[in-house]
């Protein structure tokens, strides 16, 4: 399974290599969507946590015995409307068919529910119109 | 039979009847090509997708004292600096490496936008343009002429591409995801220009257009212009034919029908929009602009594996959302807008009802018998 985390660190982190253990010792596949770590600071870091789930509760256990507070995080996916022409180049590329474009009007449909949130919409709209924002649940 | 003159005094009069060419496919289904023929004066065709062979002309002004500009920048993207001394073409695709997100494409929606766009010149010096530098802002309002020139557009048919690698690839018909899970098509179908006229007979140099929000002329056959490639019971080709070369006012524009746009791994480009109308001349012609999605066939072609053909579809099944190759069903959707070749259409037709737009006979009519040449590798 794969798990969206929001990992908040403390000013005084341990010096331990975390995602080093993580990945090494728990054995996660770790892909990293955003970081903002500085030293003497707190930081944050977001990442999607790839294991069985048995893996990633043992992975999460072993953060927050270091300090780091682990949240989900649910991602949204918007588009500028106003600037869209309809192309279709979004749909092509979104086979979790949220995107979908279609007889009779053939204007640029979302549903959000079936957003599986993979991202291949941001590079494939030729305009850039999409974003992603992340929230904690 | 209708002549072009005909047809204007019935613009003229406000008597024309108009038709899209979505509105005569559908009333074809009850009328025959001659009833048509008595009925409708013009048909509207439209597209809107990316052109990648597109680009404008401008003359910045001399400044004084006068430089003979030979290396242009544009907004940081160089553009050619080899037409005398302040005159340039920045082609839609132009950009700088470093940066390949942002091209030509993109100067000219900030051109149409009416943005100031960022000048910087060089010239080696000569006694008549002393001059070896100048930075400095211009906008369409500064410049002298800008028009746009767009070498080949409004393909006629193009190809369905779909990829049966294990890699996803990223190219001019979007975002093609591997082992064939889509199929990506960007002509308009029974809407797109050149399906309705397949032998140009009424598309020649001269032809009056819509182009990007105003006024604007074929002005020659588009390159790699191909009018021998095999057609379909229906006369249509069944795969990318013949072209188009546009010209018109880029001071006179909307950035509605004009947009730059960058394709990931692949770079820039320009979404041109194109109308063109179409006079119904006689019943033959009539025969041809009643055509209908399912009876135009395209090539669908594997951009995974060297362009192999993977057999052919037709607009109707691409337009459903799935089609089948070699017995897999592939999900498809297009990369042009539909929504905007038709907003275009209805324009072009409201022009032309209110005796705004008259219709060109051509100056000359596009090649017969042409193919094309690949490029051979000679020694050197």
């Amino acid at each position: 399974m794969i798990k969206k985390l929001v990992l908040s660190f403390p000013v005084d982190t341990t010096d331990r290599p975390l995602i080093y253990d993580l990945i090494r010792v728990h054995d996660v596949s770790i892909n990293i969507l955003k970081a903002e770590i500085q030293p003497g600071k707190t930081g944050s870091l977001l990442a999607e946590f790839e294991a069985d789930e048995a893996k990633i509760e043992e992975a999460i256990a072993y953060l927050n015995d270091n300090g780091v507070m682990v949240n989900p995080v649910s991602s949204k996916v918007s588009y500028d409307k106003n600037r869209c022409i309809n192309c279709g180049n979004c749909v092509s590329a979104c086979f979790s068919r949220a995107l979908t474009i279609a007889a009779p009007d053939w204007i640029l449909n979302f549903d959000t529910e079936r957003c599986i949130a993979c991202k291949l919409c941001l590079k494939a709209c030729p305009l850039k119109l999409f974003k992603i924002e992340f929230a904690e649940i | 039979m209708k002549s072009y003159a005909e047809i204007n005094d019935k613009i003229k009069s406000g008597k024309a009847v108009v038709l899209t060419a979505e509105e005569v496919s559908a009333l074809a289904k009850e009328l025959s090509p001659g009833e048509i023929a008595e009925k409708v004066d013009v048909v509207t065709t439209a597209t809107f997708g990316a052109m990648c062979s597109s680009g404008a002309f401008l003359n910045f002004g001399h400044a004084t004292p006068p430089i003979r500009m030979e290396r242009i920048e544009l907004n940081g993207v160089r553009v050619c600096g080899g037409l005398a001394a302040v005159d340039t073409y920045v082609g839609a695709t132009d950009c700088n490496p470093e940066s390949p997100a942002y091209g030509g494409a993109h100067i000219i929606e900030e051109l149409v936008a009416g943005k100031e766009i960022t000048l910087e010149a060089w010239g080696k010096g000569t006694d008549c343009y002393p001059r070896k530098h100048i930075k400095t802002r211009v906008s369409v309002e500064s410049l002298n002429e800008a028009y746009l020139y767009n070498p080949r557009n409004a393909y006629q048919n193009y190809n369905v591409a779909t990829n049966s690698t294990d890699q996803i690839k990223y190219t001019y018909m979007g975002t093609l995801l591997p082992k064939m899970r889509n199929a990506a098509y960007s002509t308009a179908g029974e809407l797109s220009p050149l399906i309705n006229d397949p032998e140009c007979r009424t598309i020649g140099l001269g032809t009056r257009i819509f182009l990007c929000g105003t006024e604007g002329f074929v002005a020659w056959n588009g390159t790699q212009f191909h009018s021998t490639k095999p057609t379909n019971a229906h006369g249509i080709p069944t795969s990318n034919a013949r072209t188009i070369a546009v010209i018109g006012d880029l001071k006179r524009m909307s950035t509605d029908f004009l947009r730059g746009v960058y394709y990931e791994k692949y770079g820039t480009s320009l979404f041109v929009g194109i109308g063109i109308p179409i006079p119904v001349l006689d019943e033959e012609m009539a025969r041809r602009l009643s055509i209908r999605n399912e009876q135009i066939d395209t090539t669908i072609i594997d951009y995974g594996d060297g362009n192999k053909v993977l057999g052919t579809t037709n607009y109707a099944a691409l337009q459903s959302g799935e089609i089948v190759i070699n017995g897999q069903r592939v999900r498809t959707a297009p990369v042009a807008s539909l929504a905007k070749a038709r907003e275009i259409a209805a324009i072009l037709k409201s022009w032309i009802e209110k005796g705004d737009f008259l219709l060109t006979e051509p100056v000359r009519p596009m090649p017969t018998g042409t193919s094309l040449k690949g490029l051979k590798e000679k020694e050197c």
